[in-house]
């Protein structure tokens, strides 16, 4: 069974080769054609005649070896021509193209992607912007589907949706993006020191680990044999290399296993990289945020959907799962979302660190960002290259969060482009496929064995043998109705739905998670991690809020007909830790730098306070005590307190409250009290909370 | 350059011309009727057959017209003179003035700001109405849109905040260019009135297209407007603000356009890409890294039927960074303007004010008087259930201070310009009727500084018993009305 993934594995991995290739190649004429027009117009821009030269060069030794190995080079593509122009979409004629290869068309050479075929025509969906462009200008195949390339040099990084690094962009083109732009996605110049883990003579396979690169301070980039190759490799050595130089050779059997292993590699966004095998989610991805951790888990290797209309909070809790999730990398896609977001993450997530290691988070993190204003076919793509990305990082074994906002956005642009064809529209005008292609984004995610594992014995004992790829989309429902194909297509997928809700947004209360509407089916397959890890109450305590906050709901009912003073003290007890629950465990002010991250010891710690101040409360009830007495230990105000405490008071206060919750089991008749408590509900305490 | 008769077919706004040079898609087409000149932009482009739209409208229009396509796209003629200016819908002058000699012919599609080059927005500006500026600031860079519905006053709004609008600094290098989009004739006379009678004129750059013009054209407008303002903005290192008045209409056009070329229709028959079309508009705003200038967006939006959930509230304010909203209850309780600070957001607003960029006291004072505020509104729900006599002190303060809150902050006139400490001025004496302690949303000492120490005489009257003074004022108006006129979508929603 593996063998044949891993055949399967080889043949995509030579077409990467030729693709490879073939970018190249094309890079080589696109700098010529540009050295050309760039020094008539202007003579000093030297920088770019020289990389030019580089490229070339590159592109003349690639295209060597690759006669070496592969035999002659294919039929370099026809040219075709644009026969019309409307919106993002051409169609061209007569091409000897494939379905999704990448197109190079009109003058301006603006990439495109082949998205429909008839007998003489195409129709060529563009990435970037077609004014201008005219019937009649040329079409040129680049034998290669919509490809990324994956080394050293993606992390700390911005591209767009097509995998262009802005920052070149603008260096480029200056502040508004062009048209036509060829940038290498990885730095070409950039050197950087191998570190093998295996020597001359050695046996490797295709997705083994073969050596490292650190490409951060403790952060080990590992170099994998390329899909495909299988073979003995000869003189690997420790030296610094550019991403596209010849690192090893692997002498196969057969010329198709046999080949050159560079720090780069390429790999078609639309096909998932393979693995050896995949696993049920056994671990949560621990997130900082305590709705998340406490009611609503996610696994590592899971799939899940925030949800909700604008204003509730979703970008801000993506970006805090991206912030502060104990994944090992983050990819963010921005997908079609605003401009200024992305510069708060560029300018935010270089000053975080990660609270786990104390490194820049940036250092952890690549971000794709395709904002609503760039072209809406690559905003289409710059999903699958997100996640093409996080495979590649999965596939070194590390454990991987992509986040993707907003898919919403990603599902309109298939519909823009659908509409464009003229297909056959359903629910909502999305294309009928739309479904299917959501199922097959998520389905990128999970925990898997890496591939060549099994051979991977002698190397990097300290690496493990499995990785994991989470996959959490954002939805933007229009008008907030969770009616709508997108959230329902996600949520035959997913696992998780953090469903959020503009009321609770608006009541300032945030992450706006609805506590009774979202839900997680990883609670129950974490059970035993949590029994182990979070102490035997934790799977009880969280059943126990659960029920509360679903009883509050229907007590809140009541109170709004006859008024709170109607309840007995049992229920008006319910209602009163019930908003505990809710303000002192819920809400988290991602803006404040003591509440941002909540570690889950912490979390566990005020789960526990809360349910056993809840347990205890309600068995004094039983026994006759008011509920004024219970309150005004305000011991809940001490519980809600936890939430700002500083570290070194935080055990401290936990001790002390569970002293008093203990006082309460302990008290046997209550003493009446002169003061007046309203409504049977504490006031919150002050912001601060000191 | 050639000229075509081989127009094939007219529909609506659109023509169909056939055999045609290669032309290219999005140029600018000159048509000529009988000696009367038209423009038109290439939709569709083939080497069968060439669409292409027209500004004016295609009344008139036979098989015989004259086509010319220009092999260029639509161009705005920028220049430093373009400031004190009006122009119609496609960049030509509307006023008695000279014509424009310009500096440069900017494609008025523009370009996506690369997100890498963009710088994040951190200053205000002032527009001196006490409720935007205290709970919904707006930031240089930001596109707030202001949600409205028919019959408020979100016009008189938006003059108002045209006219008074500053920042700190160089009063010279702030601009306003105001875009009227489908506007009646009426309300075009009315902006040009206030604005020659204001003196604001001198500052601003007008576009205006009236209810009368070819819809095709209302889809230029906001395109000239902010070609305009990256002009000013990005090559002369001014400050704009960018009024956006009215997008409905705009999203109107691009139905009726859409509808025109038979494409598929999405949510109530709006184009499926009116995401996209919106977004390169409102993502013109911002700020570029190593730049002078800003662009700022206020784009007026009425609801239809007063829903927010109607797809162009909707799309726009997934794209927009928050948003003012109009209440009609507010509106006809007779409070001017009617801003429901509840339902209103600005998403830059939290980073951007304080000690160095407003106040010190803004942002609690802000929260703090959103929470009674919030407060005020549910004790009004509780009052018409329970009634006012079962309500404890601190809902009976919540009362007093909503009704205060609505009568003496928000309102103000047309041409009250509050300054910044005024407005905050106001917001301690209102929270003056809760005691101390209950503030909760307040460090220590923020209240150190402020509490209990306002010296005016009319402070008097606040500290009243709320009972008191709640008899005051229940002679005027509703108080304790329960809610119904608030534009939402979810009105009839629980709180769960």
């Amino acid at each position: 069974m593996s063998d044949a993934k891993r055949e399967t594995a080889r043949k995509s991995s030579i077409a990467d080769l030729k693709t490879m290739k073939t970018i190249k190649g094309e890079r080589r004429t696109k700098m010529q054609n540009d050295e050309k027009s760039t020094r008539s117009i202007r003579t000093s821009k030297r920088t770019k005649t020289k990389r030019s030269e580089t490229v070339a060069e590159n592109g003349i030794r690639n295209t060597i070896l690759h006669s070496a190995r592969h035999g002659p080079l294919p039929q370099p593509t026809q040219h075709g021509r644009i026969t019309r122009v409307f919106g993002t979409v051409v169609i061209a004629r007569p091409l000897a193209i494939a379905m999704n290869e990448i197109v190079r068309v009109g003058e301006q050479r603006l990439l495109g992607e082949v998205i429909r075929i008839n007998s003489d025509t195409a129709t060529i969906q563009v990435y970037e912007d077609t004014a201008g462009l005219r019937p009649g200008e040329p079409v040129t195949g680049t034998g290669h589907p919509l490809a990324v390339e994956l080394g050293p040099g993606l992390l700390g990084n911005v591209f767009d949706g097509i995998q262009r690094p802005l920052s070149s962009l603008v260096d480029e083109q200056g502040a508004f993006m062009g048209c036509g732009a060829v940038i290498p996605s990885l730095d070409r110049k950039r050197r950087w020191r191998f570190n093998p883990v295996v020597h001359d003579g050695m046996r490797v396979t295709g997705g083994q680990r073969i050596g490292y690169v650190e490409e951060f301070a403790g952060f080990k980039h590992h170099i994998m044999v390329p899909h495909g190759l299988d073979g003995v490799i000869r003189s690997p050595r420790q030296g610094d290399f550019t991403v596209d130089e010849v690192l090893c050779e692997i002498i196969g059997a057969t010329p198709s296993t046999t080949g050159k292993v560079r720090m780069m590699q390429s790999w078609p966004v639309r096909t998932p990289r393979p693995v050896e095998r995949k696993h049920a989610p056994t671990t949560p991805l621990i997130t900082g945020q305590r709705v998340v951790d406490a009611l609503f888990p996610i696994a590592k290797g899971g799939t899940a959907i925030v949800s909700g209309p604008f204003g509730s909070g979703k970008t801000v809790l993506q970006h805090q799962l991206a912030k502060w999730s104990d994944a090992d990398i983050i990819v963010y896609v921005g997908c079609g979302e605003r401009g200024n977001e992305m510069t708060e993450v560029l300018v935010e997530f270089p000053k975080l660190k990660d609270p786990r290691s104390g490194k820049p988070l940036m250092q952890r993190t690549a971000l794709i960002a395709n904002t609503s204003n760039m072209p809406v076919a690559a905003r289409e793509a710059s999903v699958y290259t997100g996640a093409t990305i996080a495979e590649y990082f999965r596939d070194m074994g590390y454990d991987v969060a992509l986040m993707a906002d907003s898919t919403s956005r990603w599902a309109e642009a298939l519909r823009e482009i659908s509409s464009r064809l003229g297909e056959m529209p359903v629910e909502e005008g999305y294309p009928a496929y739309l479904t299917t292609r959501i199922a097959e984004f998520y389905e990128r995610a999970g925990v898997i064995t890496l591939l060549g594992a099994t051979a991977d014995h002698t190397t990097d004992s300290a690496a493990g043998t499995t990785g994991s790829l989470t996959i959490i989309g954002a939805v933007s429902p229009p008008g907030g109705d969770f009616f709508e194909p997108v959230t329902q297509a996600s949520l035959r997928v997913v696992k998780t739905f953090w469903a959020l809700d503009a009321r609770i947004a608006q009541q300032r209360h945030f992450p706006s998670i609805h506590w009774l509407n979202a839900y997680s089916l990883y609670r129950f397959t974490l059970r035993d991690w949590y029994d182990r890890n979070a102490g035997p109450d934790w799977n009880s305590d969280v059943t126990a809020v659960l029920s509360l906050l679903q009883e509050e709901s229907r007590l809140l009912e009541i109170v709004r007909l006859v008024g709170s003073d109607a309840l007995p003290d049992s229920q008006r007890f319910t209602l009163h830790t019930s908003r505990l629950i809710r303000e002192g465990l819920l809400q988290q002010e991602a803006r404040n730098e003591r509440e941002t991250y909540c570690s889950l010891a912490r979390t566990r710690q005020m789960l526990r306070a809360m349910a056993e101040y809840h347990t205890v409360g309600a068995r004094a009830i039983a026994r006759g005590i008011p509920l004024q007495d219970i309150v005004l230990r305000k011991v809940d105000i001490a519980i809600f307190s936890l939430r700002h405490a500083p570290d070194d008071a935080f055990d401290a206060s936990v001790t002390a409250i569970h002293a008093d919750i203990a006082a309460i089991d302990k008290t046997m008749t209550g003493k009446p009290s002169d003061i007046n408590v309203q409504r049977g509900r504490p006031k919150q305490p002050d912001g601060g909370g000191a | 350059m050639r000229e075509y008769s081989t127009i094939a077919r007219i529909e609506g706004p659109l023509i169909f011309v056939e055999k045609t040079h290669p032309v290219g898609f999005g140029e600018l087409v000159r048509i000529e009727v009988d000696g009367v000149m038209k423009t038109g932009q290439v939709l569709d482009t083939s080497d069968d057959v060439v669409v292409v739209s027209v500004f004016e409208t295609t009344r008139g229009m036979h098989l015989d017209a004259k086509i010319r396509f220009l092999g260029q796209g639509v161009l705005f003629d920028a220049s430093p003179d373009i400031i004190g200016r009006v122009f119609d819908g496609r960049g030509r002058p509307k006023d008695d003035g000279p014509a424009i000699i310009p500096a440069t012919r900017l494609p008025v599609n523009g370009k996506p700001i690369n997100p890498y080059a963009r710088e994040r927005p951190g200053d205000v500006i002032k527009t001196g109405v006490s409720a935007i500026d205290m709970a919904t600031t707006i930031i240089r860079g930001q596109k707030l849109p202001i949600f409205s519905g028919a019959g408020l006053p979100h016009d008189e709004l938006a003059m108002q905040i045209a006219r008074q609008s500053t920042i700190s600094g160089d009063a010279s290098r702030f601009a306003v260019v105001f875009a009227g989009i489908g506007i009646t004739e009426a309300q075009a006379h009315a902006f040009m009135d206030d604005f020659a009678a204001s003196g604001a004129l001198s500052r601003s750059v007008v576009f205006l297209n009236t209810a009368a013009d070819a819809s095709v054209e209302r889809l230029l407008v906001p395109r000239m407007a902010l070609t305009a303002a990256e002009y000013l903005a990005f090559d002369k290192g001014m400050h704009v603000l960018v009024i956006l008045d009215d997008m409905t209409n705009y999203c109107e056009a691009l139905r009726e356009i859409s509808a025109a070329r038979q494409e598929l229709p999405g949510r109530r028959g709006y184009p499926g890409y009116m995401y996209t079309d919106l977004a390169a508009i409102y993502e013109r705003a911002g700020i570029i890294a190593g730049r002078e200038g800003s662009i700022t967006q206020l784009p007026i939006l009425t609801l239809p039927g007063d829903d927010i959930t109607h797809p162009i509230p909707d799309l726009t304010g997934y794209i927009t960074e928050g948003q003012i909203v109009l209440s009609r209850e507010l509106h006809n309780k007779g409070i001017y303007p009617p801003i429901d600070v509840l339902q209103s957001l600005s998403r830059l607003m939290s980073g951007s004010i304080g000690a160095s960029k407003t106040q010190v006291d803004h942002k609690p004072v802000a929260d703090q008087v959103f929470a009674c505020y919030a407060d005020g509104k549910e004790a009004r729900g509780l009052v018409s259930i329970i009634g006012e006599d079962a309500l404890g002190d601190d809902d009976r303060r919540s009362l007093v201070f909503a009704e205060n809150f609505e009568r003496r902050l928000l309102a103000q006139t047309g041409r009250e310009d509050r300054r910044f400490d005024e407005t905050i001025d106001i917001a301690w004496d209102l929270l003056s009727v809760y005691p101390r302690e209950s503030l909760r949303r307040m460090s220590d000492d923020i209240k150190d500084s402020r509490y209990g120490k306002q010296d005016k005489q009319d402070n008097h009257a606040e500290r009243q018993e709320p009972h008191a003074k709640d008899e005051q004022e229940d002679g005027g108006n509703g108080t304790g009305r329960p809610e119904s006129g608030t534009i939402t979508g979810n009105a009839g929603d629980e709180r769960p």
